[in-house]
């Protein structure tokens, strides 16, 4: 089970599970979270269910490759972290 | 009297009570997070609403029934999928930002950027994209006014007529409805784009109004505080004329339309395009009386040395009343006046930069 895991930042906006999703790409493990907390979505993915521009995911450490398709496929022990790109002052 | 404003700034909203002949800053929400824009209590709801712009992770409204002591997230607008294709104007169909907002007739309408607007009648459960608006041809040659995208930076409507409404886009002129949103036609002939080629220069749908805003006792009456200038309209949007007797400058961002008097509006002047700062570095406010003819140049009270405010599009509010105003800029000063813009007070120096400024 692949286990994703959400910044911190988020979670004073709304609830972030951490969870174990049988999920084989980065988008079902993205959608296994959702189903916990729909309100969650619109906080990582835009309009167009793409990754949004200041949200990067890693997949076992590195950046995912496609932040439209989001099909970076997951290992039954891979990790997940949706992180946030520093910005701002 | 309204005893009561609101500031949306780049790190909160504030909440301001008057206080006798000043006001203060009272409670805050959002500290630290963008709010974009607001809409005070009105229409018959108690409901005040704030869109913020999360720069990580988008756009979010929220909702409070009172008075900003407790607040709930609301849905936001959501673009429709996007067809497959190069888009049109090559604009992505995603949410950038709530410009405006405004409420009548039950109705909650939002613009945005990239220039769709949207409607909910469930006070923001939900929300539709406006798609007689979205889907007009002239959108391809709308473009960003200081932005990447076009937006939806003013919201007009009737005050006696909920279905009728006007929009101001930079870029993309002012679109007028009669059927609350059902139809559009386009209503800034008479605007004057000097930003593009001579032979397009009176094209209303490329026009930058910066701010529009609308007389409430006279509704067929607007001021437009546009790139190139001032311009006024008397027939409710069909034709707009050029008001040219600004003294030193008719650049700005913001225009605040009388509510009673469709005679009289103000303006926060700035040299030029080109120079977005106070003439002399002294900071004034442009007020007529007399629909345009003339105009006071009021300073009373406001820095008149080293100073480099700029009052953009939503800073500039004027009361019900038509007495008491606040002026906001990007660089955190906030200003007031109780006595129609002769004679201003500092109400704080060092607030986040100011996006809009409101009454109720």
């Amino acid at each position: 089970m692949a286990r994703i895991v959400f910044t911190q930042q988020l979670r004073r906006f709304t609830e972030t599970p951490q969870l174990d999703a049988p999920a084989a790409t980065l988008r079902a493990a993205l959608e296994a979270a959702f189903a916990v907390n729909p309100r969650l979505r619109g906080y990582v993915l835009d309009d167009q269910d793409h990754l949004r521009a200041n949200v990067v995911a890693f997949v076992d450490g590195r950046r995912c490759r496609d932040r439209v398709r989001l099909d970076d496929a997951l290992r039954p022990d891979s990790e997940v972290h949706v992180m946030q790109a520093l910005s701002g002052g | 009297m309204q005893d009561r404003a609101w500031a949306a700034t780049r790190k909160g909203l504030f909440e301001l009570r008057r206080r006798g002949a000043n006001w203060a800053i009272d409670r805050t929400s959002f500290l630290g997070e963008p709010v974009s824009m607001l809409l005070a209590p009105q229409d018959g709801s108690a409901r005040l609403y704030a869109a913020l712009n999360l720069g990580h992770f988008g756009v979010k409204l929220h909702g409070s029934d009172d008075a900003g002591q407790t607040w709930q997230e609301l849905a936001v607008p959501v673009y429709p999928p996007q067809p497959d294709g190069e888009p049109v104007g090559g604009v992505a169909w995603k949410l950038v930002q709530i410009w405006s907002m405004a409420a009548a007739g039950g109705v909650l309408w939002a613009g945005t950027l990239p220039g769709g607007l949207f409607r909910s009648a469930d006070g923001g459960n939900s929300w539709q994209l406006i798609e007689s608006l979205w889907n007009q041809p002239g959108r391809a040659h709308w473009f960003g006014g200081g932005y990447d995208v076009p937006g939806i930076h003013s919201i007009c409507v009737h005050p006696q007529q909920a279905d009728e409404l006007l929009v101001g886009i930079s870029c993309g002129g002012a679109w007028l409805s009669r059927d609350g949103g059902a139809s559009w036609s386009l209503s800034s002939h008479g605007m004057r784009a000097a930003y593009m080629p001579p032979d397009q220069a009176g094209d209303p749908n490329i026009q930058d109004p910066h701010l529009i805003a609308r007389c409430h006792a006279a509704p067929d009456v607007f001021w437009c505080q546009h790139h190139n200038g001032i311009f006024r309209s008397t027939d409710n949007a069909a034709s707009w004329h050029e008001i040219t007797s600004a003294p030193d400058t008719s650049f700005g961002f913001a225009v605040a339309a009388h509510p009673n008097d469709p005679q009289t509006a103000w303006f926060a002047p700035a040299i030029a395009d080109q120079r977005r700062v106070p003439v002399n570095g002294a900071l004034a406010v442009h007020r007529t009386r007399d629909g345009g003819r003339s105009f006071e140049t009021l300073r009373s009270g406001l820095p008149q040395r080293d100073c480099y405010d700029l009052v953009y599009r939503h800073g500039l509010a004027v009361d019900a009343a038509g007495e008491t105003l606040l002026m906001g800029s990007t660089t955190g000063n906030l200003w007031a006046s109780a006595d129609s813009g002769e004679s201003w007070n500092q109400v704080a120096a060092n607030l986040p930069p100011i996006a809009a400024l409101r009454f109720g």
